[in-house]
């Protein structure tokens, strides 16, 4: 863990600094995650009125049968394509505008708001848009004889709620590049631009390696972002359908713990996304931690 | 004499994709603004296209002052976008104000323990709420945080995501400042205020954008910790109101009109500071 | 504008503090789910009882969606803050049986609060869903309604079809889909509700099990069995039917609704309570009962109901009861009954509200509106088709859906995709079973 070579030695000022947030992350935190945890190992009645300690039976159930499996299958395709989707329409808006120079900024406003919009909003947005009955695009299509329909259609299920997920990430990733790119020296891009090396070949051999870290601090907050902020999104658009095809597995905590009370194995599905985001954290902290160093 | 077309060409074309790019995202929005001029049978009777209809002005009279829609038993909209403000305000001010000091207490000191509390807090580091969304509600509960400003903001304040954020623009700052402030004999809080605060100006420009929108577009919270209708939140009363939707009554118009309502405070915040933004965002990147 | 602020804000400072003020009289809160119009009907029947009388005031709050409701409830009670009062559908009624510590039943709260109550009163069809195996009421009937057919009388005209007759047949079904695809309506039937309307209500009006010890009333240990070979024949139609269009699966829930609201469909099964959004819609409709099967012996039986009740939950102040029976013997009072029958649609839960209802003339006056009551009391009710009882029973209609879905689509065969329903719904019955032994 990194910290300043020059430092202040006190021990009470210090912790009184920490002890608000030590609190509300005592509280509201730690304190409820070791009840999921506690929750995980027990198989209890809706209301909690009779609890039985059943070991790691939960996991089990949730590894070995089901559909679960299938769930992080499915997770992962969809957080992938979130993400490439976000990542690369992202850089290639930001490279474009970057390379505008001052007239680039007009589009930084048109490109931006969408961040501003909420994952439950931005659902009931193209839900409508993409209504089966009653959608404007929905009768674009049929016009041109695509017959969209993804209360039926897994593929068109999945390629919606990715759609409507990659909207807001674009505008994140898009601001995130163009503030990487404006970091790096004009010099260095009038040199390249001297080098008679191409806009293509400029981006892959100097531009890309030189934005990676930030590539890299987007990936995983692009990840953190499809996997666990999208709950709202699905909840306004597939509810999870067809079949399970758009169940994804914060929507399956979801459905099992707060549609059908089933907190023990809602639990368990917790302790695995805790898992899940833990690891995040770590790769973030790790990238971080060594992009200080040099 | 392809060299110096080149540039104009490829300016041209960037333009043009960065057009489409915008119109492509602008496109929800375009439609939500065309559904929100048509009324509920005009859904079903499939009048509603790519362009206006002719009941925008009453939408959006019904939506702002109730009438009409209080045949519904909706939340009042007014309340539900003060409500919205309130707790996004209050999300963005406590979270700074909590963490600006962490992320000083552990870039600045050496102490006891300090790699334990350091791991504590940033254990907290992206976990959405939903995974521990019932223990949560348990622990607002006990506090009788239900129905309050209290119980809509503080649990969500419990992440670290800025103190993350303010530490790493700390470690950017020059350490011969720190050198000068002790030589200078300055007391570690007034380096704090005078010098530390200062600096981060950005950094809070930028963290605020990031925090307001962020408790802005909280939906399963408050869902759960508000049991009163008047605590409603704006993303509330769009969740309700595309339920309805959804369930056949085609009130489409009303909900979209209250989502557009509900964008432009967060829009406004993002596309109002986005140059801050921006600037903060290079300087945490450092 | 600056002023308004202040109200705002001072309203919502009032709001904190109010709570710690005894108003005078006894608060009782409510929490349900309905929305839109119905939503000022609930609130109009809980202003109509705080004028009634000087004791009680019942306060409904509007909490999301019905598993939004059961959530914050159960939440809110393991922390010692729930309502008195709570709505919960049909399908949650296990879940709140089997969590007896936590429900006060209703027929116990009207005898500890000396309520006069009359249990024969009630519509059996409705009451036998929410009752215990010795026929004792443990909710309050609230919005109840059963699926019945509705025919677009326009399209009807248009592919030459009598518009006074709907079907009531599969075959009559199938053949007047048919004639409306042919004169180039773009979608013959859909379902609103399709694990409700195809597999719980299917089953029960051709008197088959949806599960083994009277479908769930007779213990925990019950498991589901309506893999039979009717629902098979009824899945493998549906999935070539959807091939024409002749049948348009229109999604969960009641999304189905939009297609026959719009003019796709010219003939939907849905609830009966749809009835005031479709007489909205401006759309010449009319209403019959489900289809059944001619060659099944015995069909049709009476269909089942849906909807949701009123749930008492235990651990509120004592003082609360008392108040929480007298709005619940003011909710049974034919006029109330019948109001809420005429204004939204639902049934009608006491007898005294039908007859006050047929009296007024309201059935001669509105056509159809009756026939989701004659439907839900013809025949002898069986075992089959009393009502359901099972654990996990969302997600199992989750399943059920889910499965539908891939065998319409295509994606599995009908015997596939029924077996797979079974088997997935039964591993969460075996979990429900355990959890609350």
């Amino acid at each position: 863990m990194i910290a300043k070579r020059v430092t202040f030695k006190r021990t009470g000022l210090p912790l009184a600094l920490l002890a608000p947030q030590l609190a509300v992350t005592v509280v509201f935190f730690l304190w409820p995650t070791f009840v999921a945890l506690k929750q995980s190992l027990y198989s209890s009645d809706a209301f909690g009125l009779r609890e039985v300690f059943s070991g790691l039976a939960n996991y089990r159930a949730l590894l070995l049968h089901g559909n679960y499996p299938a769930t992080l299958e499915r997770s992962a395709f969809f957080a992938g394509s979130v993400t490439a989707i976000s990542l690369v329409l992202g850089l290639v808006l930001a490279v474009m505008a970057d390379s505008l120079g001052r007239s680039g900024r007009i589009w930084q406003a048109l490109l931006v708001w969408p961040y501003a919009l909420a994952p439950a909003v931005a659902g009931v947005l193209w839900a409508y848009m993409f209504d089966p009955a009653i959608g404007p695009i929905t009768h674009a299509l049929a016009f041109i004889g695509i017959d969209w329909n993804h209360v039926l259609n897994s593929g068109q299920a999945m390629t919606l709620i990715v759609m409507s997920a990659a909207m807001k990430q674009v505008a994140y990733n898009f601001l995130f590049y163009l503030a990487a790119l404006q970091a790096i020296p004009k010099s260095l891009m009038e040199a390249a631009a001297l080098d008679a090396a191409g806009p293509v070949r400029r981006l892959f051999s100097l531009i890309i390696p030189l934005i990676a870290p930030t590539t890299l601090f987007l990936l995983v907050v692009d990840l953190t972002y499809a996997f666990f902020d999208t709950f709202g999104l699905i909840d306004s658009t597939t509810y999870g359908g067809p079949g399970n095809s758009t169940t994804i597995m914060v929507y399956q905590v979801y459905k099992d713990g707060f549609i059908d009370q089933r907190f023990g194995p809602a639990a368990a599905q917790s302790m695995m996304l805790l898992l899940l985001v833990g690891a995040l954290t770590m790769v973030q902290f790790t990238l971080v931690e060594r992009r200080i160093d040099y | 004499m392809a060299n110096i077309a080149a540039p104009a060409l490829r300016r041209a074309l960037s333009n043009l994709l960065l057009a489409v790019a915008a119109a492509v995202l602008i496109l929800p929005v375009w439609f939500a603004l065309v559904a929100s001029s048509y009324n509920g049978a005009d859904f079903l009777a499939g009048h509603v296209g790519l362009w206006f209809g002719k009941h925008g002005l009453a939408t959006y009279q019904a939506v702002i002052t109730g009438h009409g829609i209080v045949a519904m038993a909706l939340p009042n909209i007014g309340r539900a976008l003060v409500t919205s403000t309130i707790m996004a305000l209050l999300i963005t001010i406590g979270k700074i104000a909590i963490s600006l000091p962490s992320a000083f207490a552990v870039t600045y000191f050496r102490f006891p323990l300090r790699g334990f509390w350091f791991a504590l807090i940033f254990v907290t580091l992206l976990l959405p709420i939903e995974v521990r969304i019932v223990p949560t509600f348990q622990v607002a509960a006990n506090f009788h945080m239900l129905n309050s400003f209290t119980g809509l903001t503080l649990p969500l304040i419990a992440s670290a995501t800025a103190t993350f954020l303010f530490r790493q623009t700390f470690l950017s700052i020059p350490e011969e400042l720190t050198e000068a402030a002790r030589l200078d004999g300055a007391s570690p809080m007034r380096f704090f205020i005078d010098i530390i605060i200062p600096m981060s100006r950005t950094s809070i420009a930028a963290l605020t954008v990031i925090l307001f929108i962020y408790g802005w577009n909280q939906y399963l919270w408050p869902l759960l910790v508000t049991t009163k209708t008047s605590w409603s939140t704006i993303v509330m009363v769009i969740g309700r109101l595309s339920q309805t939707a959804a369930e056949g009554d085609p009130v489409w118009n009303y909900t979209m009109a209250t989502a557009l309502l509900a964008l432009v405070p967060p829009v406004f915040v993002v596309v109002a500071m986005q140059r801050l933004f921006v600037r903060g965002l290079t300087e945490m990147e450092k | 504008m600056f002023n308004r602020m202040k109200i705002l804000l001072a309203g919502a400072a009032m709001a904190l503090v109010a709570t710690n003020v005894q108003a005078a009289p006894i608060k009782i809160q409510w929490w349900h789910a309905m929305n839109g119009v119905l939503g000022t009907d609930v609130d109009k029947l809980a202003h109509d009882f705080n004028a009634s009388q000087t004791k009680y005031e019942i306060d409904p709050v509007f909490k999301g969606t019905y598993p939004q409701i059961l959530t914050g409830a159960i939440a809110a009670f393991r922390a010692h803050q729930q309502p008195a009062i709570i709505q919960v559908f049909e399908v949650g009624t296990a879940t709140m049986m089997a969590a007896k510590g936590a429900v006060y039943p209703v027929y116990q709260l009207m005898k500890d609060t000396g309520q006069a109550f009359d249990p024969k009163s009630y519509l059996q069809a409705v009451t036998s869903y929410y009752s215990d195996a010795n026929g004792n009421m443990l909710s309050m009937p609230f919005n109840s309604s059963t699926p019945v057919t509705y025919i677009n009388k326009t399209l009807f005209k248009k592919a030459g079809l009598d518009p006074s007759k709907t079907p009531t047949t599969w075959p009559e079904v199938e053949a007047d889909a048919k004639k409306l695809r042919a004169a180039g309506v773009a979608c013959g039937f859909t379902t609103a509700w399709p694990s409700w309307v195809l597999v719980e209500n299917f089953n029960a009006i051709h008197n088959l099990p949806l599960g083994t010890m009277d479908n769930g009333f007779g213990g925990l240990g019950t498991r589901l069995d309506f893999n039979n070979p009717l629902e098979l024949r009824m899945w493998t139609d549906l999935a070539k039917w959807e091939k024409t269009k002749i049948y348009d699966y229109g999604g969960r829930a009641d999304t189905a609704y939009a297609k026959f609201a719009s003019g796709q469909c010219g003939i939907m099964m849905e609830s009966s309570a749809s009835r005031a959004s479709v007489l909205a819609s401006k759309i010449d409709f009319g209403m019959g009962p489900l289809p059944y099967w001619p060659d099944v012996k015995g069909a049709p039986l009476n269909s089942i109901i849906g909807g949701a009740t009123l749930w008492v939950l235990k651990g509120v102040p004592k003082e609360q009861y008392k108040g929480v029976a007298a709005f619940f013997a003011y909710l049974s009072q034919p006029k109330v009954q019948a109001w809420w029958h005429q204004n939204t649609g639902y049934l009608p839960i006491t007898t005294a509200a039908y007859d006050l209802s047929k009296s007024e003339g309201y059935y001669a006056k509105n056509p159809g509106a009756d026939v989701a009551i004659k439907q839900m009391t013809r025949g002898t009710p069986t075992a089959n088709s009393r009502g359901l009882r099972f654990g996990s029973f969302v997600q199992i209609r989750d399943i059920i859906e889910g499965n539908l879905e891939q065998v319409v689509a295509g994606k599995k065969t009908p015997k596939q995709g029924l077996d797979d329903a079974v088997t997935q719904g039964n591993a969460l019955l075996a979990q429900f079973q355990s959890a609350n032994q």
